[in-house]
């Protein structure tokens, strides 16, 4: 069975610990995370975790059983890159010079559809959202002209069939 | 906390009395029903300690001499009873030594709630003295964890904790309370738990998938039943004999299914599993249909994956959706309790006898006892065997002793002829191996079945792993029968290097101590024998004891354990020498 990628959605009760709990399962299967997100979700006191792994669908299998039977856990799906809409976030901190020395930096601000968040004597900050592939791109082509700091979130998603959480609570 | 918050309801007019944390804890054990509790105390849970001391009239405590006895001994006790085994100990060491029995607990799935003391909540992350984060150590092998910081969450917390632990798959939860919240008075009451909302413990059964397993269980031509601890932990024994009988098939067990169902049954052909019966384990792999209940496909049961019953139909009833699929695929899935779903079954089932297919069983076991078993326990050779010391307390004891038995060679042999009569009579650590299991376990399973014989089966390695509980049968006059298996030898890895690692006996071999002045420094009664004709007497001599007593059977140091299937071979490849 070859490796794809996954994002397993996890709901849950916001409990200490459980975290822990959650990447547990993975590393007894010697399965890394590559992304991992934590949010509140649509319902009120409901946690939802994002989590993108890279591995067969038998260990997926495997891995949101067993996650689905943690105490805490309300119901966990797992679903491929094509029954998602995904994003991740990033942030560029870049010396603040570049952006009137070099007109580049504007334009490829603009081609990205990025936004500055902030200026400021020494730095100006740069926030861009999109898929994995875009947020690489725009690192490449800024990298030349210096990245004084980068960051990318964890994958935060969507599934476009519905998640039947509020039927599955109205149960108890 | 909010799930627990959630649950607790605004009844004002309920009453309140308060107390210590410490206290409380004590009353939420006897609202659970608890009578007897195996710990060890110290610094960080004296409080607690302190409020057992004063209510010793309605709560025993029995003082393990090791944290890991506490928690087999509550798992023997769990096992033999089908009630929550509890077990406390202080924080740092008191808690990492609780580790090897939830560990233990978890795999086989025993209801178990540890207790740990903790440093005060205003010392947490300051590596003060005795503080471990147990909570974070003991994660991956509890059901459920979670640590009390202050007084008032201890109602809830304990009982969602005996909730948790007895319901559904069974498992061990640990509650790891700050000494603040031991010493601290609050306004305490009790309400049991009955849902936690988050925790689905039992799968609604669906009549469909019930339905679709009769259908394949009705026109199957060699039907083959495995069944597991599911059987045991589902109160399902009855269902599972009725099925068997009704439908006429042959059935066989793992070991943490034993005793489920009677071992003289006709329709009983014995145990699968790298160690288990010739004929089960052949046939695994000429079923038409594999009917698996209440077992979850361990790797000693089923030899290499690629090859088990690829040729058969599997239906797998299990209560935790999370086991189907996971090592064999299942046809048809039946989730749900075993008694449930057996019982809705069985109405569906038509009466049938597969006499042809049974025949093959009993031909294969007939290879199996005039090759193996025959001289197992009917040897002719001058040493002693294990199997023939087997037979012997099967016979003294009418079939109806508790076999609590540790790990190893002497282990299989236990469960390959022990010959049971009624359930919740095998008490071995089937999944984790825990050598050191069967001392401290035996002494739980005694008290929580004190009309029962129990016989703890040992080898010279386990035995000498938490040999130090000898200390609480003779402090408590705990009338155990212990029988080593003195091979001087750690049999199993031993037998390894034989087959696998042209015999180099690599720190196997055990110079071990005069284990009779051990057990007679502890005042129990203790014999040593060596010969066939002493076996008989001494082994009727002990079990007409109303006494602890211990026995020494020095036996053949390099005999095997066959029939075998090696290491990573299938079902098929079944090994009878």
């Amino acid at each position: 069975m070859e490796n794809k990628w996954f994002t397993i959605s996890v709901y849950s009760e916001n409990n200490v610990g459980l975290l822990n709990r959650i990447s547990g399962i993975f590393l007894k299967r010697h399965i890394n995370i590559e992304s991992l997100n934590v949010s509140k979700s649509e319902i009120d006191d409901v946690s939802k975790f994002t989590i993108v792994a890279h591995t067969t669908e038998k260990w997926v299998h495997n891995i949101v059983g067993q996650i689905e039977k943690q105490i805490e856990v309300i119901k966990a799906y797992y679903h491929t890159d094509d029954e998602t809409i995904y994003q991740e976030s990033a942030l560029f901190k870049i010396a603040s010079g570049l952006l009137f020395d070099e007109r580049q930096i504007q334009n490829i601000i603009k081609d990205n559809n990025a936004q500055i968040v902030t200026v400021s004597r020494d730095f100006f900050v740069i926030a861009k959202s999109g898929r994995r592939s875009e947020i690489d791109e725009m690192h490449d082509q800024l990298k030349p002209y210096g990245i004084m700091q980068f960051v990318r979130s964890g994958r935060i998603s969507v599934t476009k069939d519905e998640m039947k959480i509020s039927s599955i609570l109205k149960e108890f | 906390m909010e799930t627990v918050k959630e649950k607790k309801k605004g009844t004002d007019s309920k009453k309140t009395i308060k107390i210590s944390g410490a206290e409380a804890i004590i009353h939420c054990l006897l609202a659970e029903g608890v009578e007897t509790m195996y710990g060890y105390p110290g610094g960080a849970i004296m409080p607690v300690y302190d409020e057992l001391y004063k209510f010793q009239d309605k709560l025993t405590h029995i003082l393990t001499r090791h944290e890991q006895g506490a928690t087999h001994a509550a798992q023997g006790y769990a096992r033999v009873s089908g009630r929550v085994g509890v077990a406390i100990a202080t924080s740092g060491p008191g808690a990492t030594n609780l580790v090897t029995g939830l560990a233990d607990a978890q795999i086989d799935s025993t209801p178990m709630v540890c207790i740990t003391g903790q440093v005060t909540r205003q010392l947490l992350g300051t590596d003060a003295f005795q503080e471990t984060d147990i909570i974070g150590i003991s994660t991956p092998v509890t059901k459920w964890n979670y640590q009390i910081t202050e007084a008032s969450e201890i109602p809830e917390v304990m009982a969602k904790a005996f909730y948790i632990a007895k319901s559904g798959r069974p498992g061990p939860v640990l509650i790891d309370i700050t000494k603040n919240a031991q010493i601290d008075a609050f306004d305490f009451s009790y309400e049991k738990c009955t849902a936690v909302r988050s925790y689905k413990p039992v799968p609604k059964p669906k009549m469909s998938a019930i339905q679709a397993a009769a259908d394949l269980i009705n026109s199957a031509k060699k039907p083959f039943i495995v069944w597991g601890q599911g059987v045991i932990l589902g109160q399902a024994e009855q269902e599972l004999k009725e099925l068997v009988e009704k439908a006429g098939i042959p059935a066989a067990w793992t070991i943490m299914g034993a005793s489920a169902l009677d071992t003289a049954h006709p329709l009983n052909v014995g145990m699968v599993g790298m160690h288990g019966n010739y004929g089960p384990n052949l046939m695994t792999n000429e079923c038409d249909l594999l009917i698996a209940i209440g077992m979850r496909f361990d790797d000693r049961v089923t030899g290499r994956l690629e090859d088990y019953a690829k040729q058969a139909k599997v239906i797998h009833f299990e209560i935790d959706p999370a086991e189907i699929n996971k090592n064999v695929h299942a046809d048809v899935a039946v989730l749900g309790n075993s008694k449930d779903t057996l019982g809705l079954l069985l109405p569906l089932i038509n009466e049938n006898k597969h006499e042809s297919w049974h025949n093959i069983f009993k031909e294969k076991y007939k290879i199996e006892f005039d090759t193996i078993i025959k001289n197992d326990i009917h040897p002719t050779k001058e040493g002693l065997t294990m199997g023939e010391v087997i037979e012997e307390i099967n016979l003294a004891s009418n079939n109806k002793a508790v076999i609590v038995s540790d790990v190893g060679q002497h282990q299989m042999i236990a469960c390959r002829y022990a010959k049971f009569s009624q359930s919740k009579s095998n008490i071995t650590s089937g999944g984790l191996g825990t050598m050191g299991f069967a001392l401290p376990a035996a002494i739980g399973a005694k008290m929580g079945a004190m009309d029962r014989e129990v016989v703890a089966i040992i080898g010279d390695g386990g035995y000498q792993m938490t040999i130090q509980e000898l200390g609480v049968i003779f402090q408590h006059k705990v009338p155990v029968k212990i029988v080593v298996l003195n091979n001087e030898h750690l049999g199993m890895v031993r037998q390894w290097q034989e087959l696998f690692f042209e015999k180099r006996y690599a720190s196997t071999v055990m110079v071990n101590p005069d284990f009779v002045k051990i057990a007679e420094g502890y005042s129990i009664e203790a014999k040593r024998i060596s010969e066939r004709k002493d076996l008989k007497s001494t082994i009727q001599e002990m079990m007409a004891s109303k006494e602890p007593y211990f026995l020494e059977v020095k036996v053949e140091q390099e005999d095997n354990v066959f029939p075998m299937i090696p290491s990573g071979a299938s079902v098929s490849e079944v090994r009878l020498k």
